[in-house]
């Protein structure tokens, strides 16, 4: 994190080497802060903590109510359950593919975008970054852009889950101010004087500058199209292409599950008995790989959201 | 006097590159302008073809992703059917926008997801600018970096997962939530199938999941507030929770207020996704909201009305705009900050 959350520099002077001392309202203010923070951090964790344990705890004691906060009666069934329900393993592919596909293509259409724009007297510049930011106030709606997806042939493809999300303006304003910023005019110049074309500074001096705001898009990008659900929902029907989300609803919203997925019909009895079970085991697997990523993220990606709504 | 060397110490880098830069900048810039007016425009452009040829494919993807639809807007004016095409179907007036509001559905759905959308920014509009307060107060760093770490976290993790996470651990026979309500003597409660509940469930999980993420843009306008300001109060014998009220809730507020009217702006379209999610056919009485019906009649139906449904998607835009327009006014008349 940046210095937003750390304390301003003055208090960090005081508290070393000042003779002010806390007055007995201010050590009060202060504990009332840190204890709120405190049960508000607890009642974020407090979720995720007890799936987590629920998911590698025995189906009967959790059942029981038994478990309060760690496993009781340790087992990883749960686990072994998942890997033999095809559709989870095969959707789990295809979130893959689609979570890095459409990063990568999401990201060049964003550089494409906020790199011109970024560049000043570039004649109607005014009237494109317009065009750009008047489709978040209004859109055609949820019809019109099914009819043009089914118009251009692209229902039940993979396309369907990549082109239409391919571009956030919200990351093209983002990025561009990323690009005003970091990239000085008198850079610009000198690359002319050099007898630079665009082209080429925008690929040897420009995307070379730009890993940190690369790195947010492609991650943003990626966590957005692993958690998306609804254009699956309405684009496909052909469940081979479906992505994790889809079957995670069937299984974690409508408790329906399919018993042609499961090869090994030995297995039904005992994944019918775990039920209840899989469902925390999925929940932790459709949690962790945003939140592996997540990390990384927060460093550039606040930092962007920093710039970007300051300056932007 | 340490404290105040220590200031101008502190403040010169701050300062001085965009200072050093900006003599440099000023000159190019004057030269340049003075030798634009002499430059044809035709001219201009020729030169930065390149960055137009940059420009081509993701304006190309917003024509055809986002112009197009609105172009494919006019079906609900007309009697959309897919042999005739967009154009060639056969003009219908106003009689789908007519029927939508002389249905009985009508202010049911209004009545929903705007009674959703607000019981949504009030209760959790001002959580994340208290979050982001607290945070900026506390002097011990890896708890503040600590609890940012944790609170963001939910935001990540996709709606369906979150619905899940609701839907397994207030299941009326297995979840945790029945067996915290039971130490309390009371009955095991299917939560999700009341009506009654659905708006509080949706409200403060979407709290629990959004609040962290939605501070950083508070704590990014603390970062503004010159350290002077808050000397100053100290040596006043301003307190704590003063210096907080008076220094930095001031900082925040232009911040808040564009926030407040991109909210009111969007009061029609509740998260849709979200909420078709949580959707059973117990709580449908409070859960039907404008977007999904959109859906259900649109798309999900046997027979989809696909004129009828744009036409009540569009009544939606609409109004949403309209309302971003208003609040914007508003804004700038009263608070005087706005989004354009």
């Amino acid at each position: 994190m940046t210095t937003a959350g750390t304390l301003p520099p003055d208090e960090q002077r005081l508290a070393v080497g000042s003779p002010i001392q806390d007055t007995r309202g201010d050590k009060i203010a202060l504990a009332c802060i840190y204890t709120a923070l405190g049960l508000f951090c607890l009642a974020v964790l407090y979720p995720l903590v007890y799936v987590i344990s629920a998911s590698v705890s025995n189906t009967s004691k959790v059942s029981a109510g038994e478990v309060w906060l760690w496993p009781v009666g340790f087992t990883l069934d749960a686990y072994k359950a998942i890997f033999d329900y095809d559709a989870i393993v095969s959707s789990f592919g295809n979130s893959v593919y689609y979570a890095v596909a459409g990063a990568v293509v999401a990201t060049i259409l964003t550089l494409l975008a906020a790199y011109p724009l970024s560049r000043k007297g570039l004649p109607g510049k005014g009237l494109i970054m317009a065009l750009f930011v008047f489709t978040m106030m209004f859109s055609g709606g949820l019809i019109p852009t099914y009819l043009v997806v089914d118009q251009l042939g692209l229902l039940n493809t993979r396309w369907a889950m990549i082109l239409p999300t391919a571009l956030a303006v919200w990351n093209v304003i983002i990025t561009r101010t990323y690009f005003m910023v970091t990239i000085p005019e008198e850079l610009v110049e000198a690359g002319k004087v050099d007898g630079c074309s665009d082209f080429g500074f925008f690929w040897r001096i420009v995307l070379p500058l730009s890993k940190p705001i690369i790195a947010v898009n492609l991650l943003f990008y990626a966590v957005a199209q692993w958690n998306s659900f609804f254009n699956a929902l309405i684009y496909l029907t052909n469940e081979h292409l479906f992505p994790l989300q889809v079957v995670l609803r069937q299984i974690l919203i409508q408790s329906r599950v399919d018993p042609s997925q499961m090869p090994d019909t030995s297995k039904l009895a005992q994944l019918k008995e775990l039920q209840q079970q899989l469902k925390y085991s999925l929940i932790v697997i459709g949690m962790i790989p945003p939140l592996l990523v997540y990390p990384f993220v927060q460093k550039h990606f606040v930092k962007g959201a920093m710039i970007g709504s300051l300056k932007g | 006097m340490t404290a105040s060397t220590e200031t101008r110490a502190g403040d010169r880098p701050a300062t001085q590159p965009p200072a050093g830069r900006r003599s440099p900048n000023g000159h190019q810039k004057g030269r340049v302008k003075a030798s634009k007016p002499s430059v044809r425009l035709g001219l201009r452009m020729r030169r930065n073809w390149q960055l137009y040829a940059m420009l081509a494919l993701p304006l190309i993807w917003l024509a055809i992703f986002a112009y197009w639809p609105m172009y494919g807007v006019i079906i609900a004016f007309k009697d959309y059917n897919v042999v005739s095409g967009i154009w060639g179907s056969p003009w219908a007036g106003f009689k789908h926008f007519d029927r939508f509001i002389e249905s009985y559905q009508f202010w049911k759905l209004i009545r929903n997801t705007v009674y959703l959308h607000v019981y949504e920014l009030v209760a959790t509009f001002p959580l994340p600018i208290i979050l982001a307060l607290c945070l900026n107060t506390i002097r011990k760093k890896w708890f503040s970096r600590s609890a940012q770490l944790i609170t963001y976290a939910p935001h990540f993790i996709s709606t369906v997962v979150v619905v899940g996470l609701v839907v397994v651990l207030t299941n009326p026979n297995t979840g945790v939530a029945n067996k915290f309500i039971g130490l309390f003597g009371f009955g095991p409660v299917d939560i999700m199938g009341d009506a009654g509940m659905f708006r509080h469930i949706y409200v403060w999980s979407g709290a629990w999941q959004t609040m962290g993420f939605a501070a950083i843009i508070y704590l990014a306008a603390l970062t503004s507030v010159p350290p002077e300001l808050h000397e100053a109060a100290i040596v006043d014998g301003a307190s704590r929770l003063r210096r907080m009220w008076h220094i930095d809730l001031p900082a925040i507020v232009p911040v808040a207020v564009i926030l407040l009217i991109l909210n009111i702006g969007s009061i029609l379209s509740v998260g849709f996704e979200k909420v078709l999610l949580m959707q059973n056919n117990l709580n449908l009485d409070t859960a039907e909201v404008i977007d999904t019906y959109v859906y259900k009649i649109g798309l999900a139906s046997a027979v989809p009305q696909f004129s009828y449904a744009t036409a009540i998607g569009l009544f939606r835009s609409v109004i949403g705009l309209v309302l971003l327009v208003l609040a914007n006014t508003f804004a700038r008349r009263f608070a005087k900050s706005s989004l354009w």
